[in-house]
């Protein structure tokens, strides 16, 4: 009977300590961060068009596309696909992707698809694409807005961020972030 | 050192046969249920059975072809009789062993000594030796087999122990002290001798033992039991592998038949450890039988193995007998012949091996002996505690003493002599190295100095050597002096040693010991040494020793010999090597198997797996096939290493786990792909 | 060097070099010496104060065990009700519904076991008050009740011979605030500056630049990932747990999220070794995890930055791996790396998406989750770790000649039987629930009851059979990953997984810790030269030889159907 008492006085207090006192320091601390904990926002003209942390959806060809997402960019949720390797139906989605990417951007070759750019992502919600990715839409791009390829190329180079220290992780692009620059370039 | 007297050859025909038959009889389910493992593989068995029969009755071929279903239930059945022909070999290999000392128990007619006011006249009985009871007393005469263990109350006698020890040479038991326990099955050579019986019948060791290497009565050791319950955890997880394996099947579209389920169930299962785990046991009890020690139980030799701590008599086990004479030293101005004179005058009534032993290095140095044996010429002084000097007085009044260093001079001193400096330098010389100086004085002058040494017995630094690489660590008991005993410690390479010691002493020490955790080894045969034996975890009574010390002991040495210890030791190790190294064999094996039967299993749905058939097996079948004949054929083929013991090597702990990591772990690896390979070859003549 | 093979390296050697400190402090913490969390004392005192418990009363093994189980049941029937009742409790700013009774009976366990499956996605399926008052809660003492039991062991290690294995609530408490509560904060307070929500705003609705109204959800997530990741526990604050770009936006926090996913783990193994002043021992042990632990990753991060071999078949430029399912900030080496550390450490959360990797990858995690450990679950790997060294010992010292003893004890048939008894469950709970699993798919995929088993699995053939595997094999290790197209939430999930989650979680736990009881009753033996060192390379490797050995026995035909038949079907 003593064990329960202790265990009933204890969770309490404990509940009190982790549950209670722990997340309300980090959410006090947390409002001297960017974004006051709510979330880095990046707004073009004073509106809000989206968190930079978390990736949108971008199908018009006039933009840099995304990658596929299961959970169609709405960040109410997030998932990943969880389709197996092999699976003959999700090898057919991905063929898909492959025939509408070439079809929506002619002159590409087949063998410079970039796989990550037709596949989905983990959380649904991927910000970045590689820059390969990027790199092989600027040809489109530059079509749709009447751009000329080298200056798209340059704002693209402008918009790839290095690893980590230049030497820990893969090269990425913020696709919102590089398809606001390009709504600004006009 | 080990006797081979009763060598038996490893398949002997008629031990064969007998094992042969054996195999059968073990079939019985009460039997087989003892051992989880192999019961599993006999139910499986019977399934298969089932299975050819309903096959015969029905025409049903949806559990693939008759042929291959009586195939596979005959290669499971002999794999049955394999483990079972292991057992009974080695209990037959045991009886052999038990037989020659078995005949020692059959009827023999015993002269029972009746109580006084039982109604015959005569008082000396013949009954039948099964007659006789605990307290019973009989009486053996030259020629006569003694009928049953007992204690010597009355007489001395000699008598021819070869029936139970092998050696020939006739050996002395009396009434008091520390011979008096004889063996029913021996015989008395000379003299006559009335016995007590000390034991109920059929409860002497020999008895025991018979039923031990019999396997009549041979209890489980824990470790033997710790291991079982692991056997059983791997039998069951197997059980569980191939009971889920069937909705996996089902999942992925593929039917298995009943032969193929039973057959990687028994390849898997540990069939090779399990079928000779029994043998092993028996084999290790028959092992020590043939080094002429009797067990009281398996756990016994088992303990021994475990041993830390040995305790050795230093008289007999690491020198040869008793201490010799060597050396004679005069004292200034005393000519060594008067001085060897003296000596043979002082040693004459000194029966102790010693004092024989002074007198024979006299003769060698060619004094002659007087024949002084009558009252008259002079009086023997005996050596007594008070004076620890012994010697005689001449008819003439010349007091000669020999004695101990400190007696004669203490004897000396109080006479107004001075100890010569030189005999008191040779005294400490002697003693430091290892000896026992005896101090010779005529009338309280002293004249000279006799050098006693021990003799270390050949090859025995190697003997515990050997031991210090087991981790067992040695102790020498001895009752001389401390300086004496390191000397000796030293050159014989013990680790630590008992000095004066006392009876008292052997027990402390021991209890010391094992408070520590030790396990301790003694050998004893004193009355005196009973509570020692009985303390110490590992007690060997000598079969010379008294009743009480045997009694108290769990094995007894019928060989008399104290270095037998250190056999024991390796037999108890070498038991726990064989199972831990089948065992890790065995549980090796299955990966191979994996390989073989797995795919064979899923080939037909999931041709992808055919990648796994390392192995390159010809058929789904014949894989099968190899695998569980592989199975059967390796028990039999492993007999022998179970049955003689895996080779202990004396190399410590980390090295030796390396290398039976590397030929039984390694080895149980590699051996059944090359095995099971060959076999598919084989087979692939015929299918 | 390839900027993504030198952040794996960087990252698994910067968790070595921190574990090694944090073993030590933790030693400190239990013996109790003096440490730089010495300002926590006077709440300890407090929290001891309140509860009514003297800190210095030892517990033997049984009293240590009820102790244990009587706090933890507690905890379940709390944890349950707030669940099905979290509508009508406070802090739901987004209005999601209670859980439904199995899915409470799930995710209540789930977390008390420290295993954290998620049978629901956390963005809808909790509400801000459970994700803190239960999950929080229960993340910080599920861990805590891991390391008492590893320190209860460590306690019969420690002495020649003793009754005492420590007072359980002491343990509890001081695992909380001298280690995981210290290192949350610290940890909490980096991912808040880097991006993940912290405060209490309940979702946001925008608009896109291309124009599409979209919500994103938010909340106080930091603290609780913080301590998700430091206590093996892995449920993460959103669906997508860590590859979820707020849980972990940037390559930097997920560096950071790696290392704290097997920092504890490791820094216990270190902790062992001067605790009971054996460092020898931590080390070979530290080795053997280590030398397994590397290889699996370096067979992933191989496999994974190689690419999908059906993907390759389709001409296309497949230059930085296999990406389905991950996340293009981490990339295909820094994910592999995560699923072996989280598969490894019993932690189970996850940066990008097991259920897409490749198949060989997916069958190590499976094999890494089997074992079990490999540094394991705070407190618990080196529990399950200790049970391998046992049968280990028992083994070895049969082959040497002398009846087993592990520190001075010697090992005999009722230990043989408790450590074979928990090693026999693990092969049998995941075996019987996939079997269960398969066999309704293969006959009854139209049940009604359990919601359709034909439309549980997310893809077909071998890699279906993965999925139930996965997920069995997750439950039974307290893991908590899963191969997430499987459709868990439903009555017959729910409920299997949560009966293996329990037996998996409280068995190995008592088994071990039984065991150290009785082992320091027994009398204590010197080392003499003939006793086999448990700290020798040699035993190591005996050691890696059982694990690998007993492990593959036990799984290689579901390894063979699942991950193997499906990585030979593409080759």
């Amino acid at each position: 009977m003593k064990i329960f008492l202790v265990s009933i006085k204890l969770t309490l207090i404990l509940i009190i300590i982790c549950a209670g006192l722990f997340p309300l320091t980090v959410a006090l601390v947390g409002k001297l961060a960017p974004g006051r904990g709510k979330g880095e926002i990046i707004t073009v003209k004073g509106k809000v068009v989206g968190y930079a942390n978390v990736g949108q959806k971008f199908t018009a060809d006039k933009y840099f596309w995304s990658r596929p997402s299961a959970v169609d960019y709405n960040a109410a949720g997030s998932a990943g696909s969880n389709k197996g390797p092999t699976n003959p139906r999700y090898l057919e989605t991905v063929e898909d992707r492959i025939d509408s990417f070439l079809v929506h951007n002619p002159g590409i070759k087949r063998g410079e698809v970039p796989a990550e750019l037709v596949t989905a992502s983990g959380s649904g919600l991927d910000p970045d694409i590689s820059p390969a990715s990027a790199y092989v839409q600027v040809k489109r791009v530059a079509a749709v807005r009447g751009l000329s390829e080298a200056k798209l190329k340059s704002l693209v180079d402008a918009h790839v961020e290095k690893p980590l220290l230049g030497i820990l992780g893969p090269s990425k692009v913020n696709v919102l972030k590089l398809n606001v620059a390009l709504e600004e370039l006009r | 050192m080990l006797k081979r007297k009763r060598e038996i050859k490893l398949f002997e025909p008629a031990l064969v046969n007998t094992a042969i038959k054996q195999s059968f009889v073990k079939l019985s389910p009460r039997l087989m249920v003892k051992n989880p493992v192999m019961f599993t593989v006999e139910i499986g068995t019977f399934v298969m059975l089932a299975v050819v029969i309903w096959q015969l009755a029905t025409h049903d071929i949806t559990q693939g072809a008759l042929w291959y279903n009586i195939v596979i239930f005959v290669i499971l059945f002999i794999t049955v009789l394999f483990a079972n022909f292991a057992e009974a070999l080695a209990e037959a290999r045991g009886k052999a062993q038990a037989e020659s000392l078995r005949k020692t128990r059959e009827e023999t007619p015993a002269k029972k000594v009746m109580a006084p006011g039982d109604i015959f006249v005569n008082e000396i009985k013949i009954v039948p030796s099964s007659q006789l009871r605990l307290g019973d007393r009989f009486v053996c005469e030259s020629g006569d087999v003694i009928p049953m263990d007992g204690e010597v109350i009355e007489g001395i006698a000699t008598i021819d122990e070869s029936a139970i020890t092998g050696e020939s040479a006739p050996v002395i038991r009396e009434a008091g002290g520390d011979k008096s326990s004889v063996t029913g099955g021996t015989k008395v050579l000379s003299d006559r001798i009335v016995v007590a019986v000390t034991t109920h019948p059929g409860e002497t060791f020999l008895d025991k033992m018979i039923a031990l290497v019999e396997g009549a009565s041979r209890q489980k050791t824990p470790n033997e039991i710790a291991l079982t319950i692991l056997l059983a955890a791997f039998t069951l997880i197997f059980i569980i592998v191939c009971v889920t394996l069937k909705p996996f099947a089902d999942y992925a579209n593929t039917p298995i038949t009943i032969a193929a389920f039973i057959s990687l169930f028994v390849c898997l299962i540990p069939t090779t450890i399990g079928g000779l785990l029994s043998a092993i046991g028996i084999a290790g009890m028959d092992r020590a039988l043939r080094a002429n020690v009797i067990s009281k139980s398996g756990k016994a030799v088992e303990t021994a193995g475990d041993v830390d701590v040995l305790l050795l008599d230093k008289t007999g086990t690491i020198t040869i007998g008793n201490r010799k004479a060597t050396n004679f030293y005069s004292a200034d101005g005393v000519s060594e012949k008067a001085f060897i004179d003296l000596v043979v005058y002082a040693s004459l009534a000194d029966e102790t091996p010693e004092g024989r032993s002074i007198i024979e290095l006299a003769q060698r140095k060619g004094a002659a002996i007087p024949n002084l044996r009558s009252e008259s010429d002079a009086t023997f002084v005996k050596f007594t505690a008070e004076t620890r000097s012994s010697g005689l007085n001449l008819a003439n009044g010349t007091r000669i003493r020999k004695g101990a260093f400190d007696a004669i001079r203490h004897m000396t001193t109080a006479a107004g002599y001075i100890v010569p400096a030189a005999i008191e330098e040779r005294v400490k010389l002697i003693s430091g190295a290892g000896g026992t100086p005896l101090v010779v004085a005529v009338n309280n002058e002293i004249k000279g100095v006799i050098e006693l040494q021990d003799i270390i017995k050949p090859g025995i630094q190697e003997r515990f050597e050997r031991l210090r690489k087991m981790g067992v660590k040695t102790v020498m008991v001895t009752g001389d002096n401390e300086l004496t005993a390191k000397y000796i410690a030293s050159k014989a390479g013990v680790d630590d040693f008992i000095a004066g010691a006392k009876p008292d002493d052997k027990m402390n020490y021991i209890r010391k010991e094992q408070a520590a955790g030790k396990l301790v080894a003694m050998m004893g045969d004193g009355t005196n040494d009973a509570p020692a034996l009985a303390q110490a975890d590992v007690g060997v009574a000598m079969n010379s020793g008294t009743q009480a010390a045997r009694e108290a002991g769990n094995m007894v040495d019928l060989d008399n010999d104290p270095t037998k210890l250190i056999e024991v030791v390796e037999i108890g190790k070498q038991l726990l090597i064989t199972r831990g190294t089948l065992t890790t064999f065995s549980i090796a094996n299955d990966v191979a198997k994996y390989f073989a039967i797995v795919p064979a299993l899923f080939i037909a749905s999931i041709p992808a797996l055919q990648h796994l058939n390392i192995m390159g097996l010809k058929s789904p079948q014949s894989a099968i096939l190899s695998a569980i004949i592989f199975n059967a054929v390796i028990i039999p083929m492993l007999i022998p290493l179970a049955l003689k013991g895996v080779a202990y090597k004396p190399v410590g702990a980390s090295a030796l786990l390396r290398r039976n990591l590397l030929i039984y772990g390694a080895g149980g690896l590699i051996v059944p792909f090359i095995g099971i390979k060959l076999i598919d070859m084989l087979l692939g003549l015929f299918i | 060097m390839n900027t993504e093979l030198f952040g794996v390296i960087i990252t698994f050697f910067l968790s070595v070099l921190l574990a090694f400190p944090l073993g030590k402090y933790i030693a400190k913490v239990f013996k109790g010496e003096r440490t730089i969390t010495d300002f926590m004392n006077p709440l300890e005192r407090l929290i001891f104060r309140f509860s009514g418990v003297d800190p210095a009363e030892g517990m033997n093994w049984k009293q240590f065990l009820k102790a244990m189980l009587s706090i933890n049941m507690l905890w379940f029937v709390y944890a349950f009700f707030a669940l099905i009742f979290q509508n009508k409790l406070p802090l739901n700013p987004d209005g999601n519904p209670g859980q439904t009774p199995d899915l409470a009976f799930n995710t209540a366990i789930s977390f008390l076991v420290n295993c954290n499956l998620q049978h629901y996605s956390g963005e809808t399926g909790l509400t801000y008050f459970t994700q803190l008052f239960v999950v929080t809660f229960l993340q910080f003492v599920s861990a805590a009740t891991g390391i008492a039991a590893l320190v209860a062991v460590f306690n019969g290690l420690k002495d020649k011979n003793t009754d005492n294995l420590g007072n359980f609530w002491a343990i509890l408490v001081r695992s909380i605030t001298r280690i995981l509560l210290p290192l949350s904060l610290v940890m909490g307070i980096i991912l808040a500056f880097n991006g993940t929500p912290s405060g209490f705003d309940g979702k946001d609705t925008i608009t896109t630049l291309q124009g599409d109204t979209v919500q994103v959800s938010r909340g106080p997530a930091a603290g609780m990932i913080a301590i998700k990741q430091l206590g093996t526990n892995g449920g993460g604050w959103f669906g997508a747990n860590s590859a979820h770009p707020l849980e972990n936006p940037n390559y930097f926090t997920n560096i950071i999220e790696t290392i704290a996913i097997i920092l504890t783990p490791m820094a216990l193994v270190f902790a062992l070794g001067f605790y009971i002043n054996r460092k020898k021992l931590a080390y070979v042990i530290f080795g053997v995890m280590t030398f397994l632990c590397v290889l699996f990753i370096g067979l992933n991060v191989y496999f994974e930055t190689k690419g999908n071999p059906a993907i390759d078949k389709m001409g296309i430029a497949q230059h930085i791996g296999s990406m389905e399912g991950k996340e293009i900030r981490f990339g295909s080496a820094a994910t592999a790396l995560w699923s072996v550390v989280t598969t490894s450490s019993s932690n189970g959360s996850v940066n990008g998406m097991h259920d897409s990797l490749t198949p060989l990858s997916g069958g190590i995690l499976l094999l890494d989750m089997m074992i079990n450990a490999l540094y394991g679950g705070v407190g618990v790997g080196l529990l399950n770790y200790y049970i391998f060294i046992i049968i280990a010992v028992f083994i070895s010292g049969l082959m040497v000649g002398r009846t087993p003893e592990f520190m001075g004890h010697k090992v005999e048939a009722r230990e043989v039987k408790i450590a074979t008894l928990v090693w026999l469950l693990t092969a049998f709970l995941v075996k019987a629930g996939t079997a269960m699993a398969a066999y309704m798919a293969a006959h009854h995929p139209d049940l009604a009851w359990s919601v359709n088993p034909s439309a549980w699995l997310n893809n077909p053939s071998y890699h279906g059979f993965s999925e139930m595997l996965y997920e069995f094999t997750s439950a039974n290790a307290n893991n908590g990953s899963g191969f997430e197209g499987l459709s868990d939430n439903n009555i017959f999930w729910n409920v299997t997984t949560g009966f293996v989650l329990i037996l998996a979680r409280y068995i190995p736990i008592i088994g071990p810790v039984a065991i150290a009881g009785l082992l320091a009753n027994k009398k204590f033996i010197p080392e003499s030269p003939g006793t086999l060192r448990t700290d020798s390379i040699t035993f190591g490797a005996m050691t890696l030889a059982i694990i690998v050995v007993v492990n593959a026995l036990s799984f290689f035909p579901a390894l063979a159907l699942g991950p193997l038949a499906e990585y030979f079907s593409i080759k």
